[in-house]
């Protein structure tokens, strides 16, 4: 691995090492540019991760001090933990499901498709799905994404059969096994999945991809690489002219430490991000880096979510197999017959006991309760995820009353449903549980959302500097070598997983800076 | 007898969790005999005769020992456990953890220990002097009545980690836990629901063998 000096202005220092940061930092280093890559949680490995739920979570998921508020349920349920994302070399790419879904082409012009919807703050991006597809191609290959490629789908687990029944008697159209990045078969030195369940707490057969045993030792073997573990970045710095000029962080023995960069990417996950700009401001950037728009930390998304579980009279056992690989499609178009803008994805979810507990129905008690636990081995699961409304007071902040172990102002995160999101919800619930009625349930549960793991939107892209943050690269509009390269990027959310998209947009970044690094322009 | 004494494993702290070789700890179950259990309180039990977890565990004698917590307290809090939660199928055993685990709160922290003792001695007093020998309508009639007091919303959440997240839990609601070591679910059933048709192969082609 490389060694790049604290002093050396040449490197590209990228703060995350999940799928925005490990991506960005492959991309790049594969074109031979210097990258140092800043990670605030330590290594695991698919040796070490865990196949048990609490003590999975407590190895990977990010625990520092948040705060929360708004209308929304996560506020009451999980006052202090509004996202479920992680710290550890890889970040949250060692815990999602793998779902790889291409935004629609109307997702990227829903302020056009969409129109004026009040409290919603709707804006087109700067691009759109043709000039992403030769990147989404590459992030499929990348990922090895099934029904991609020429690779199989996976093959179907009983919580699948048991949505696939249902939706068929719907009449549902489009449903399978989903785009998933999971290996349907070996492909690129990993194995194929074996079905273990255990997909949120890192994938111990590496069927699953992650940053961690893909982009990074990739990245690892050009020489061009400096990857620090145990990292955590408090400030990025600049001079008179207004350029980043390198990072101050601590190290993993908790000593101060500031590495010099010709440009800094930043892809903390999208409540982390805003928070280190806001925590970065200066006398010349008194609200904080790249936030002359004001839109740093606003927009905050969290996408329309929900689950259901059903209760049939025979067994499911829902925990066996690959957790989100089943996906009915065909609520996912905008069709406001449906009475809401946007759509939503079904797809397959499946918790442990111990999960099951926690998440089912947060401070839930009562024999309702504990039919749906006895009868564990008899229920099924789906996820619903759907587009939900960006809105300005949707936003990270920096809570002053509470700091962090490094004395820093926690991120604060305000969030309030927009009438949208309520209406999309209660019609995915609707469907949800008609599906599971169709194959056959005795009864089915709404399940409220779960803590945030699709965090999007806190640095908008957008065409103007006026009203978002960063341009069609991810290149902050006020700071030229300061860029954002996770989902905080995010125009607006779409129905689809954003992992897919992420990596894309990393890919093309990558493609933008080593242009603009050549034209010596950054 | 043989006498076995619950131990629960803890959480490990955030900064500690490195686990070397990814494996799952099992919860030990290390016989003891009666007077190695000391403290101020013992919870002791049966395991029912020919229950999946008598099969499991070396012996059908159960044994928690209490810091704190006397052994009416821990009783108390057994019954309010199963008032919150009540399953059927799980046994007292696994209500002792619940006990064992908000023992160990209030032996860390005086003001834990006053809010529990307190809310035991409340739960009685709404009772009608004993909690334990209320009728069940009596206990959900007092459950229901203190809700939303730090003392039913402590023990309420802890119901959730004492209760669920421990092997005699797993074993009665048929929750095998960790897969890795089993080789997954690809050779043991992740499809092997026969109730229900069979998706079409481009729904959900066949898992690959090489």
């Amino acid at each position: 691995m490389a060694k790049i000096d604290f002093n050396d202005d040449s490197a590209v220092v990228i703060i995350g090492s999940g799928a925005g940061g490990g991506t960005l930092a492959n991309e790049l280093a594969q074109k031979g540019i210097k990258v140092v890559v800043l990670e605030a949680g330590a290594v695991q490995s698919q040796a070490s991760f865990i196949n048990d739920e609490w003590k999975s979570f407590s190895q990977l998921a990010w625990l520092d001090p948040r705060t929360t508020s708004g209308s929304w349920r996560v506020a009451k349920d999980f006052s202090g933990l509004p996202a479920w994302i992680c710290k550890t070399v890889g970040g949250t790419t060692t815990h999602w499901a793998g779902a790889s879904l291409r935004f629609q082409e109307h997702e990227f012009k829903v302020r056009t498709v969409y129109g004026d919807i009040k409290g919603a703050n709707l804006m087109d991006w700067p691009l759109t799905l043709k000039e992403l597809e030769p990147y989404y191609a590459r992030a499929e290959d990348k990922m090895g994404v099934t029904r991609t490629n020429g690779i199989p789908g996976l093959p179907g687990n009983n919580n699948f059969k048991v949505m696939y029944a249902g939706a068929k008697k719907l009449g549902y159209k489009e449903v399978h096994t989903g785009n998933m990045a999971i290996n349907s078969v070996p492909r690129h030195d990993r194995g194929r999945c074996m079905q273990l369940g255990f997909c949120f707490q890192g994938c111990k057969s590496g069927a699953k991809w992650s940053t961690l045993y893909t982009e990074l030792p990739a990245a690892e073997k050009t020489g061009n690489m400096d990857l620090r573990p145990e990292s955590h970045v408090t400030r990025i710095e600049h001079d008179d002219k207004g350029k980043v000029t390198g990072v101050v962080y601590f190290d993993k023995a908790g000593k101060e430490q500031r590495q010099k960069a010709r440009i800094v990417c930043v892809a903390g996950n999208s409540i982390e991000t805003p928070r280190l700009l806001l925590l970065s401001a200066s006398n010349q950037f008194k609200d904080g880096l790249a936030n002359s728009s004001g839109q740093v930390g606003r927009n905050y998304m969290r996408h329309m979510t929900g689950s259901v579980y059903a209760m049939f009279k025979n067994p499911v056992h829902m925990y066996r197999g690959t957790t989100m690989a089943g996906i009915i499609r065909d609520e996912a178009g905008h069709d406001t017959k449906r009475g809401f803008a946007g759509g939503y994805e079904m797809e397959t979810l499946a918790l442990g006991v111990p999960f099951m507990a926690a998440f089912l129905n947060p401070g839930a008690w009562g024999s309702e309760f504990t039919e749906y636990m006895d009868h564990y081995t008899h229920l099924a699961g789906m996820w619903l995820v759907g587009e939900d409304m960006p809105r300005e007071t949707n936003r990270v902040t920096l809570n002053t009353n509470v700091k962090d172990k490094w004395g820093n102002a926690v991120p604060n995160v305000h969030f309030d449903d927009h009438d949208n999101d309520l209406a999309m919800r209660e019609h995915a619930f609707k469907q949800g549980q008609a599906v599971y009625a169709a194959a056959g349930a005795i009864k089915s549960f709404r399940t409220p959302p779960y803590p945030s793991t699709h965090n999007l939107g806190t640095c908008r892209m957008g065409a103007s500097a006026k009203d978002s943050v960063c341009n069609a690269y991810g290149q902050t509009h006020d700071i030229a070598n300061l860029f954002i390269s996770d989902g905080s990027q995010f125009t607006t959310g779409g129905a689809e997983n954003p992992t897919l998209t992420i990596v894309t947009l990393a890919i093309r970044q990558a493609e933008y800076i080593a242009k603009q690094m050549t034209a010596r322009t950054i | 007898m043989r006498i076995i004494p619950i131990g629960q494993a803890q959480l490990p702290a955030a900064t500690a969790c490195g686990e070397e070789s990814g494996e799952v700890p099992k919860m030990n179950l290390p016989l003891a005999r009666r007077e190695f259990l000391k403290g101020s309180g013992i919870l002791m039990g049966t395991l029912a005769a020919g229950s999946v977890l008598a099969t499991l565990a070396p012996s059908p004698v159960w044994a928690v020992e209490l810091k704190t917590l006397s052994k009416t307290d821990g009783q108390t809090l057994m019954a309010f456990g199963r008032t919150l939660y009540p399953h059927k199928k799980l046994p007292d055993a696994v209500y002792a953890l619940l006990a064992k685990d908000l023992d160990a709160k209030a032996s860390g922290d005086a003001a834990a220990a006053t809010l529990i003792k307190d809310g035991i001695a409340a739960l009685d007093k709404a009772a009608g002097g004993s909690f334990t020998k209320a009728s069940a309508t009596k206990r959900l009639e007092v459950a229901k009545a203190l809700e939303g007091q730090p003392f039913f919303a402590t023990v309420r959440s802890q119901c959730i980690t004492s209760l669920y997240d421990n092997d005699m839990a797993y074993a009665v609601f048929g929750y095998p836990g960790s897969a890795w070591e089993k080789g997954g679910y690809i050779s043991r059933g992740f499809q092997d629901l026969k109730w229900l048709p069979a998706p079409p192969k481009e729904a959900s082609p066949p898992p690959w063998f090489g």
